[in-house]
């Protein structure tokens, strides 16, 4: 067995999401390579060639990977991908966006938002908002994964470093190309690997609201902020706050859901928490279904109380 | 300009879907179908595009059984021209799904071609770029916004931790996300409407298409309950819990 694992990083750091999907890699078994897609990455890859389980740092530099195009990105994770038994990446909107197109390209069906690895073949993945968990078993020559991040603890640096090898690179499709990007910048945690999230739902009333409550016990607990669909469709938070099925999956340590109805969109992206703690003015609130504590009070009395005391 | 929209016909978003008691599937028989939410949003948008004068002609496909008529007339109601049923009695995985489409693509020959993002049924989200890769066109993912000027689609995307916006090639497949648009209500007229435009039927078999997929569904099980709650009598125990849980 031998897996190539593409990595996702920001301007200075390897993403988290990657440390997962190695991880579960090292689940499956077999040499790790991880593949480092960019435009002057070398500090990229060095991070990379520390982490615990992997066998070798693979990097292809040219200016056609100086953003994240899976129009660029996909006939060179093709044109190395029939050596390997498995090609990994986690199931980000990077992952996502790029493995598909790699597997048309190998005419291959993949298997994405994988949870748990079985074994080599066999994996358990999400259906119907997390409703449902179905077993897939992966016949393919070359088997193509995405990995939900929160199934897997994150990969950590090990005592040396592996080899970093160049490979080369496959052109400008001249399919697309980059414009630009807006990328909340914040102190806080980032959502989707967050040890602790407090959530906002739309019971708060006005964006107004979601700042002075939830922003101050977020700073508290050094909690990275979320919102409920309903929320953001509200225009009280932006949408890259968004838990739930069609936002951010997570599975903190510690979820804090206020004012949160609980609609099973919901559910599906922050059930998997450690503990889920829920405050809401309505005593039927679903969200009280999946709450560890839970208690009935009105939001605008006791978050002050809240903030105040911790 | 010619716009493909491709959708699927899936449980309903407010069913609660449940296992099969053999582990077989999930239990679906007797659920309410729908139009998939994000698929709706691909018609929407196409639909607006012939509104604004940018689009000739909307196109809508699906693959499924003769009962996906149903999602067919849903589209052409909400504003598509016409309808292409591609029937089969199989369940097609994201590879053979996305060959149909391609197959599709290449008798209709589209400028755009529009999908939603993922299905709320399997939640992939893998045949709009596999489509795009099939086609060896761009692909712009999880979009927001379009506009197409020049023979060119500009698109925001929606990605963690933010927005970036590609430009691209026509023809291109884009993905659609919740926040492209609001779909209209269907006015009755429309529906009335809906029954009289033109809806082909193709069989599977007759788009020469390799269906087969590596790829098997061997068990689907409804994961296990959470562990009933507790609820606080007051905000004190409350601090309490958060004091061990987090600061301690």
């Amino acid at each position: 067995m031998s897996i190539l694992l593409i990595a996702e990083f920001d301007q200075n750091s390897l993403k988290a999401a990657t440390r997962s999907a190695i991880s579960a890699a090292s689940q499956i078994g077999g040499d790790i390579d991880v593949l480092v897609i960019g435009q002057n990455v070398n500090a990229i890859a060095q991070q990379v060639a520390k982490i615990q389980g992997v066998t070798r740092v693979l990097v292809a530099d040219d200016a056609a990977y100086a953003k994240p195009l899976a129009e660029n990105a996909a006939p060179l994770v093709q044109s190395l991908a029939t050596k390997y038994s498995h090609v990994i990446a986690a199931a980000s909107s990077f992952g996502k966006n790029l493995l598909p197109r790699v597997a048309a390209l190998l005419d291959v069906d993949m298997v994405s938002e994988v949870t748990k690895i079985i074994d080599a073949s066999t994996y358990v993945r999400p259906l119907y908002a997390g409703n449902l968990n179905a077993t897939v078993k992966n016949d393919e020559a070359i088997k193509l994964l995405t990995i939900r991040p929160t199934g897997f603890t994150a990969a950590q640096d090990g005592s040396q470093s592996v080899s970093i090898e160049s490979v080369l690179a496959t052109g400008d499709k001249a399919l697309s190309r980059f414009l630009n990007e807006q990328i909340q910048t914040s102190e806080r945690p980032e959502l989707g690997t967050a040890r602790i999230i407090v959530t906002g739902g739309r019971s708060l009333g006005s964006a107004e609201k979601f700042e002075s409550l939830i922003a101050p016990l977020a700073g508290k607990l050094n909690a990275a902020i979320g919102a409920t669909r309903a929320a953001v469709d509200a225009g009280f938070a932006p949408n890259e706050w968004q838990v739930g099925q069609t936002g951010t999956v997570v599975a903190p340590d510690v979820y804090v859901a206020i004012g949160v109805s609980g609609a099973a969109q919901h559910v599906a992206g922050m059930k998997e928490s450690r503990i889920i703690i829920a405050i809401n003015q309505d005593p039927d609130a679903q969200i009280f279904q999946w709450a560890d504590y839970g208690l009935v009070a009105d939001l605008f009395d006791v978050l002050p109380k809240i903030s105040a005391a911790l | 300009m010619k716009v493909l929209v491709g959708i699927k016909r899936v449980v309903d978003h407010n069913v609660r879907v449940r296992a099969k008691a053999d582990g077989s599937g999930a239990d679906i028989a007797s659920a309410k179908m729908s139009i998939n939410p994000f698929d709706e949003h691909a018609v929407e948008e196409a639909v607006r595009l012939k509104e604004a004068g940018v689009a000739t002609e909307v196109v809508v496909v699906t693959t499924g059984a003769a009962n996906a008529q149903d999602v067919l007339r849903h589209a052409l109601a909400l504003g598509a021209d016409r309808a292409i049923l591609v029937e089969t009695a199989e369940h097609l995985n994201s590879l053979a799904s996305a060959k149909v489409l391609r197959a599709i693509a290449k008798r209709e020959a589209p400028q755009l071609i529009l999908i939603g993002k993922q299905a709320i049924d399997d939640d992939a989200a893998e045949v709009g770029q596999m489509l795009a890769a099939l086609l060896n066109v761009g692909q712009g993912t999880f979009a927001s916004k379009l506009t197409i000027a020049d023979g060119k689609v500009t698109v925001a995307r929606e990605i963690d931790g933010g927005q970036e916006t590609l430009e691209l090639n026509l023809p291109a497949v884009i993905t659609a996300d919740l926040r492209l648009n609001d779909p209209r209500y269907i006015k009755l007229p429309n529906l009335m409407l809906a029954k009289k435009k033109p809806l082909e039927t193709i069989a599977l078999a007759d788009l020469d298409v390799n269906t087969a997929s590596k790829v098997a569904t061997i068990n689907v099980a409804e994961p296990p309950a959470r562990a009933a709650g507790k609820i606080l009598n007051n905000v004190e125990e409350l601090i309490e819990i958060l004091h061990a849980q987090v600061k301690g």
